[in-house]
């Protein structure tokens, strides 16, 4: 008789563990060819919540991580996608026919990492400035991360566009709540498995499934979200700049619509991380 | 570690501050300054290269806030105004960005120079205009106003270098700007520079109670020959400011004024592609360290707070002075305030002008009266003011806690909130226990302080040893509620520029 395999119950990636809902509540997910996979988390505006206190109370250590230690870590989450390309790779087929696309999608996520790896002890050199003012003041400009980053991801490229979107938010010291892929949640589940080894500390990255009419209000009005980018509708637009005038929260966002190449060279930027840094300017007296 | 230092004990605070009497001894002759400001008894929109009236017909006297007296009237632009305005400025946009960089450059050192031609003139009318003294209008707004135009005009034909990797740095379209009434001049040049440097077209709003200099820079922009439409003004006041942020020409919104107004420009544009930037509100700490040069620093927070009669949005309007030397610090401002001279702003000796405007002075009144009944201690110098026009006293509230209307909201007047704190890091949580986020200052002679409270303070701007310092090379721009986006140096150009 042949064995019965065991299988895998999905969880969402929140603080570092990986959780459940708090709501309980699940959806099926089917293969191609209808066949059962498993029940995705379902996740609220609760988790949400749950996930910005995570977010919130792992910030200040990792955005007082050194650069060179930020990037060693993008660079091992990288290493941990690589090792499991293939599961990955199985994992995005589940929703699509074609496969040659999930081998590249695989390869591709890695080395979008590995770029933003690379930026995380330079961006500053040519992001930050000294300003020559007319007086005598040492006056200089120095970027430092936003905060906690809401981000939604869109349908499509549910690995890597997950992460070009993640990577240059984390890269400067921010923390992020990425809502994944609506119709793909599958491998986000199976990233969480991997930033949970790649020494990330927990709550840097809080990854939910679930759906975007469910959760988008809170991304939009939440207060300790300092920023949300992302792929959004028209609608969901609307919504998140009408919430985030209330607490003047920056807003990134790409419309669904312009059909983002995420395979492409520009779908990775410096510009990208400066989307996600505050810049501060200090003003100090020359003189004895 | 900071937690357990105990405050070192130092002996300033036992010697008497001396205090400096001559205020009561003899009065200062009068020094007004009499340049002339060359003022028109009327002024109209400045559209498509051209000084049109108001559709509506429709006009507002504009007041001199130092005696209530009318300076001159002012069109009232509505929808239809601004409608012609942006189609003016849409007409200009495709030859304006074609032209080389480096010729609208030489219309932006065009501009600067004819303002430094006229300086005095601009400063005068500044200050009839706004109320601010005149030794700020003639020595800090115009000539910053020049500078700014002096430094963009540079940058025009060398955007390839502030965005390094990028292929292709174009301009938005039409930029539609709606600017504060605390630096008229100054806040326009702030806008206009760097959108024309990157080569957009504008359509700009000045404040309702300052219009004045804005209109008479359409006379230098009409002398530099800046061809018809580039910018184009509408003056009004709310509804004016609605129209250009609504307008769909609009690719791009850049508004400096408060907290509260941005957040309604921000739902005005929701659902709209329109780029936003803000420039808004704030609520500074100026922290003074026990071991700070104390007289030069005294000094600092008497200028952080009552430049402009603290009509500034990075003033410091919230003094956290270290235990210690807590009433040391607060004898020495209070015998400042008593030299401070309050009055004609016209006067070359006046170093607290008038208050912008009756709706603003209620303001502070009010603000002011919610400080003293919650308990706060107020001092107010016994300086006797002018009987008419909008003055306030400097204003010091010792005793002030955080949960202090005083120390929460702006007040955007000649208003101090001074709190205590023991500790480095009490002092980060207290400068930092704000929803704004625009400046802040440091007091200290230890540099590795310094460093440590500026990479802790939520601020886009932090003045170490000094306080309201800037430079059109220097960013300047807020945290949080402050808003976002940034004015002046690479920074600044940011803003106004697609990158692809």
């Amino acid at each position: 008789m042949a064995r019965l395999l065991i299988t895998k119950t999905p969880k969402v990636y929140i603080g570092g563990a990986f959780v459940r809902s708090e709501s309980g509540r699940t959806f099926p997910l089917k293969s191609d060819s209808g066949e059962f996979v498993g029940h995705i988390p379902q996740c609220t505006r609760k988790d949400l919540r749950n996930a910005v206190e995570a977010s919130a109370k792992a910030g200040p250590a990792w955005s007082r991580r050194t650069p060179y230690n930020r990037g060693q870590i993008l660079y091992r989450l990288a290493e941990m996608i690589e090792a499991r390309s293939l599961e990955l790779a199985n994992a995005l087929d589940l929703g699509k026919g074609d496969s040659s696309d999930s081998r590249r999608e695989v390869s591709g996520a890695v080395d979008r990492l590995i770029y933003y790896a690379g930026w995380a002890d330079k961006y500053e050199q040519v992001l930050g400035c000294v300003n020559p003012v007319s007086a005598p003041y040492f006056n200089f400009t120095v970027t430092e991360p936003m905060g906690v980053i809401g981000l939604l991801a869109p349908a499509e490229a549910p690995l890597l566009a997950l992460l070009s979107l993640l990577a240059p938010v984390i890269v400067s010291g921010n923390t992020a709540i990425a809502l994944a892929s609506e119709s793909h949640p599958y491998p986000a589940i199976l990233l969480g498995e991997m930033l949970a080894t790649s020494d990330l500390p927990g709550g840097v990255v809080n990854l939910l499934t679930g759906f975007r009419k469910e959760m988008v209000p809170t991304f939009a009005t939440h207060r300790h979200l300092r920023g949300v980018g992302g792929v959004a509708n028209a609608e969901e637009r609307k919504t998140i700049r009408l919430g985030a005038a209330d607490s003047v929260k920056r807003v990134k966002l790409e419309a669904v619509e312009e059909k983002r190449d995420w395979f492409a060279d520009n779908a990775q930027s410096l510009y990208a991380i400066r989307d996600w840094v505050e810049f501060k300017t200090i003003w100090h007296p020359i003189g004895a | 570690m900071c937690a357990r230092t105990p405050a070192k004990k130092t002996t300033r605070a036992a010697r008497p501050a001396p205090e400096l009497i001559f205020g009561d001894l003899w009065t200062f002759d009068p020094a007004p300054e009499t340049a002339d400001p060359r003022l028109q008894p009327r002024y109209n929109l400045y559209i498509g290269g051209k000084f049109v009236a108001p559709r509506s017909g429709k006009y507002f006297e504009t007041i001199n806030p130092a005696n209530e007296k009318s300076l001159a009237e002012i069109a009232l632009a509505d929808a239809s105004d601004v409608d012609v305005a942006f189609e003016a400025a849409s007409r200009a946009f495709p030859a304006w960005s074609r032209l080389p960089g480096a010729e609208r450059g030489k219309y932006l050192y065009r501009i600067a120079r004819l303002l430094q031609d006229r300086a005095r003139e601009f400063a005068v009318a500044e200050t009839l205009d706004g109320g601010k003294p005149i030794k700020e209008s003639r020595d800090f707004d115009v000539p910053m106003a020049a500078a700014h135009f002096f430094y963009h005009a540079g940058w025009a034909d060398k955007l390839a270098y502030a965005f390094p990797g990028t292929q292709a740095v174009t301009p938005h379209g039409v930029v539609g700007q709606v600017i504060p009434w605390n630096f008229p001049l100054l806040m326009l040049a702030w806008k206009l520079a760097p959108a024309l440097a990157t080569g957009n077209t504008v359509v700009l709003k000045p404040a309702e109670t300052t219009s004045i200099t804005a209109m008479k820079f359409a006379e230098i922009l009409d002398e530099a020959g800046l061809p018809p439409g580039v910018v184009n003004l509408v003056t009004g006041a709310g509804e004016t400011g609605a129209a250009v942020v609504a307008h769909p020409l609009a690719a791009k919104v850049a508004f400096t004024g408060s907290t509260e107004v941005g957040k309604k420009i921000m739902r005005a544009t929701a659902g709209t592609s329109k780029k936003l930037t803000l420039e808004l509100g704030g609520k500074a700490a100026n922290i003074l360290f026990e071991d700070a040069p104390l007289d030069q620093a005294v000094e600092g927070v008497v200028n952080g707070i009552f430049f402009n009669q603290g009509h500034v949005c990075c003033a410091g309007s919230r003094l956290l002075v270290q235990e210690g030397i807590a009433d040391a610090v607060l004898a020495k401002l209070k015998n400042r305030l008593k030299v401070l001279r309050v009055g004609d702003p016209l006067d070359k000796n006046t170093d607290v002008g008038a208050i912008n405007s009756r709706e603003q002075l209620e303001k502070i009144r009010r603000l002011v009266a919610v400080g003293v009944k919650e308990g706060a201690e107020l001092y107010q110098p016994p300086c006797t003011l002018p009987t008419e026009g909008y003055y306030f006293r400097p204003t010091l509230f010792s005793r002030v806690q955080q949960s202090h209307r005083v120390a929460r909201e702006e007040i955007f007047g000649p208003v101090l909130s001074i709190l205590t704190f023991r500790t480095v890091d009490e002092a980060i949580e207290k400068a930092n226990n704000t929803s704004f986020g625009l400046s802040a200052g440091v007091w200290t002679d230890k540099g590795s302080r310094i460093l440590k409270m500026s990479t802790e303070l939520k601020a886009g701007v932090v003045w170490a040893n000094t306080y309201n310092k800037f430079d059109p090379a220097s960013p300047f721009g807020g945290y949080k509620e402050s808003g976002f986006g940034r004015e002046g140096g690479r920074h600044g150009l940011a803003d106004y520029v697609k990158l692809s």
